[in-house]
């Protein structure tokens, strides 16, 4: 049997695009300065990824069951001003150590579940579309950070600070805690998505949530785990940023949900939902976070046009998804 | 005979390495009806869509008024008075009726748009259609055989010299037909030539002038309707004999299954009571909107519903879809395209969505499901190729897999809504087969048909429902088509103590 459905030069556009652009800026990387490809340029490149990273690993979900989820840069912020609260109080009961460290990572997963449960119940419960309800959302863990660090910055105490801060700087044989955890999680989520009922669902769900639910699929329940997921993995991604600055503010997370959801896009996910590939989301990541690699190595452009330059790339993603649209 | 208006002459198309259409040639003369007939598959729709230049020919010529044209585009065709109605909908939902009707043609006053002529327009062009939506209705909110009413008076709008019409009447009660082919005459007096298609032969055999009959991509028969009767159009669309459309009916059946007291869906139906017993096929007729779809929706958890409901003895709640499976109750819709088939995705996944648990440990064993779609595509004969993505199916053929679907995850209780909306002949034969053995294999079968032969010539027995109550049951040789029309008109009186007389 052949393939007829799909017409060769455009599907392979979809999938040969993202990866197409990474090389491209790899190789401009290279011949523009020759650290770029350096042990320590790769793995700081990595790393910085990790976070939006692991947290668009989770969008990824959300946006193939034909949601959105705005929220999780303020969410990544309250939950790190949360853990610091928690850590913080708790440190001349429970002294530095593991167990205060322990307890923090509870605090930012535990808070992080609560906050896409409530996302979820609000879209799936109430019927309220996701947009409108994670924008709120987004305003209110923003402010309520704000509010937690009282319009400054809360910061970890400064003994737990040096205790807690091999988990960003540490690792194993040289590669860093953020790396393992974003890499374990990329290889989780592409199972998920590409070999489990979960993520079939999701993405009959994204493409026709109707035919899902005359298909008996538990629509409702599916969309909540996408956004649960989503919160569990801003707690992770909280869990290894917090140990970095020690710190956080109403600036903290600023823009993460952007670069995630364009991490997403221009990886090959569809934003009205229907298809997702996590692959390609990791990919798209890298190529959100080499740019401004990139133009911080060379002098060639200014690094102020970074946004500029990740806005061209996310439309130009899109204008190719269009074009390997089956029909037309 | 008059000069052609418009030709196809040798006309091939392929989709990438696959030939669907081999030289065909079909010739449309101004003022007669032209009727298209031919399996699943055979390409019917892609004749039409060529002819009115929504898709290309990859070889051969269209001859306009004699002439070789290259149709650009559908407003190309449409410039030049070639309209098509297609199989599928393709109106834009959340618009009125009005607006769609003059969907990029609006009357304008200066630089504002003139409703007021507008909404007059569509009003009498609806009256014509005996059609009584309200111009400003939202079309999402208008049944199927409203929203044909106003695809066919967008075509109206427009001058057209040649219509070409996919199916129209799959989704229109034989009342409805009846107007649309009375609009058909008119316009054929009026000079049009008319292109249409249909699984129903008895229609084809009463309004066509003359007819092209398709099988696999080519013309096998071209000529006056009237040289054949229905049997031998059947015969050369199938290419083999069709005789005894229906199973025999079953002379046994079991214990009662499914019992439903009182079963109100607000807003459709209520008050709907009944039982259902192992190995039995229980008909329901009535007319389009008389809440058949909806109290069986309302059922199997898909709309909020009220009533005691007991499986197997045992009451059960239904409030969610997947409740009904977890009881083994299952419910096909009538609405494949939008309600039944992911038309972006593959075969695959289409056919495995309702079963997936039959597929997953914790992977999916995509082997497996694989194998289960060439046992599917072996069982119920569907034809295209594998790779295809369901959207571009010929119509019959999701229907087919539809089906294919939902017996995957393997119900005791199936209501079909609709079986064989828009199949044709030779695979109506096979379904009805099909659902036959079902009933013999012990499973207890509903299926809601709008065809009055289908409910009888299928059913043990037969509910007719009226303005979402259950008007009457008829078995046996009671259930005649006249019986049940009367009781769907409500002019009947019940074999049952009924609940309303007129
Ligand atoms: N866009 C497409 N890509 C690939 N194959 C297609 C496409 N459109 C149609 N086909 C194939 O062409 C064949 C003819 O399809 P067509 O829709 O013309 O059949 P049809 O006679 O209208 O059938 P039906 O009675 O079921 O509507 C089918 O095998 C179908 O799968
Ligand atoms: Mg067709």
């Amino acid at each position: 049997m052949s393939d007829i459905a799909k017409p060769p030069r455009q599907i392979q556009m979809g999938v040969i695009g993202p990866i197409l652009a990474l090389v491209i800026l790899v190789a401009m990387g290279a011949a523009m300065n020759p650290n770029f490809l350096g042990w320590d340029n790769i793995t700081n490149v990595l790393a910085r990824s990790a976070f939006i990273g692991i947290i668009a690993v989770g969008m990824t979900f959300v946006i193939t069951a034909g949601g959105l989820d705005l929220s999780v840069g303020s969410m990544a912020a309250f939950v790190a001003g949360l853990m610091i609260l928690v850590m913080n109080k708790a440190l001349p009961t429970m002294g530095v150590g593991v167990p205060v460290v322990l307890l923090g990572m509870a605090v930012a997963l535990g808070a992080g579940l609560v906050a896409g449960l409530v996302n979820g119940l609000l879209i799936t419960r109430l019927g309220i579309e996701a947009f409108i309800v994670t924008l709120g959302s987004m305003g209110i863990y923003r402010s309520l950070v704000t509010w937690l660090a009282d319009g400054g910055t809360l910061s970890l105490d400064f003994g737990l600070r040096t205790f807690y801060q091999p988990v960003y700087y540490g690792g194993l044989f040289g590669i860093s805690w953020p790396i393992i955890v974003f890499a374990v999680v990329v290889v989780l989520g592409e199972i998920l998505m590409r070999s489990t009922a979960f993520g079939r669902h999701c993405a009959a769900i994204g493409s026709n949530d109707q035919v899902a639910r005359y298909s008996s699929v538990r629509v409702a329940r599916v969309r909540l785990l996408t956004y649960v997921m989503l919160g569990v993995l801003v707690g992770v991604a909280t869990i290894m940023y917090v140990p970095r600055l020690g710190s956080a503010s109403s600036a903290t997370g600023l823009l993460w949900e952007l670069e995630a959801i364009a991490a997403v896009i221009i990886g090959g996910t569809v934003l009205k939902g229907g298809f997702g590939r996590v692959w390609g989301t990791v990919i798209g990541v890298l190529i959100l976070t080499l740019i401004g690699n990139i133009l911080n190595l060379t002098d060639f452009v200014s690094p102020y046009l970074n946004g500029a330059i990740q806005g061209a790339i996310i439309v130009l993603a899109v204008v190719l998804q269009r074009e390997s649209k089956p029909g037309h | 005979m008059t000069t052609p208006v418009l030709a196809l002459s040798g006309v091939s198309r392929s989709f990438g390495p696959i030939e669907v259409l081999h030289g065909v040639d079909i010739t449309l003369h101004p003022g007669r009806v032209h009727a298209l007939i031919g399996e699943n598959g055979a390409g019917k729709s892609t004749t039409m869509k060529i002819l009115a230049g929504y898709q290309p020919a990859s070889s051969g010529v269209i001859l306009l008024d004699g002439q070789p044209v290259t149709l650009s585009s559908m407003g190309d065709a449409e410039a030049r008075g070639i309209s098509m109605i297609h199989q599928e909908f393709n109106l834009a939902e959340q618009l009125t009726v009005e607006q769609n009707i003059f969907l990029g043609r609006e009357l304008k006053r200066g630089p504002f748009l003139d409703k007021p002529a507008m909404q007059a327009t569509t009003r009498d062009l609806l009256a014509r259609l005996d059609c009584h939506a309200a111009p400003d209705r939202v079309v999402s909110s208008l049944s199927n055989s409203d929203k044909q009413m106003v695809e066919i008076a967008k075509a109206l709008l427009r001058d057209t010299r040649v219509l070409v019409m996919d199916e129209p009447t799959a989704v229109l009660t034989q009342t409805e037909t009846a107007v649309l082919m009375a609009q058909v005459r008119v316009l054929r007096d009026q000079g049009t030539a008319v292109l249409f298609t249909s699984h129903k032969l008895d229609e084809v055999k009463a309004i066509a002038d003359d007819l092209t009959i398709m099988r696999d991509g080519a013309v096998v028969w071209t000529g006056p309707a009237s040289d054949l009767d229905e049997h031998q159009m059947a015969e050369a669309m199938v290419g083999r004999e069709v005789s005894d459309l229906y199973p025999p009916k079953s002379t046994t059946v079991g214990e009662v299954v499914l019992q439903v007291s009182g079963l109100s869906v607000p807003g459709f139906a209520e008050d709907i009571s009944f039982t259902l017993r192992k190995g039995e096929i229980l008909g329901i007729a009535g007319l389009i909107g008389s809440g058949r779809t909806e109290t069986f929706e309302g059922l199997a958890g898909l709309r909020p519903a009220k009533g005691a409901v007991r499986i197997k003895g045992r009451p059960v709640t239904i409030r969610h879809p997947w409740q009904a499976l977890d009881h083994g109750l299952c419910y096909l819709t009538e609405d494949r395209k939008t309600r039944g088939l992911l038309l972006q995705k593959g075969m695959r996944d289409n056919l495995t969505l309702q079963a997936l648990h039959k597929f997953s440990q914790v992977f999916l064993n995509k082997s497996a499901e694989d194998a289960a779609l060439d046992q599917a595509i072996a069982d119920f004969d569907i034809r295209g190729s594998r790779s295809v993505i369901v959207g571009n199916l010929s119509g019959g053929n999701q229907q087919k897999l539809l089906f294919a679907k939902t017996m995957l995850s393997d119900p005791d209780i199936i209501v079909i809504d609709e079986p064989t909306r828009g199949i044709d002949i030779g695979t109506k034969q096979q379904m009805y087969g099909f659902i036959r053995r079902l009933a013999e294999q012990g499973r207890a079968i509903v299926v809601i048909s709008s065809e009055m032969q289908e409910v009888i010539g299928l059913s043990d027995r037969v509910l007719v429902m009226r303005r979402g109550r259950i008007a009457g049951e008829l078995t046996g040789d009671a259930a005649s088509e006249d019986a049940i029309v009367r009781l769907a008109m409500g002019v009947g009186q019940a074999a049952t103590p009924d609940k309303e007389f007129v």
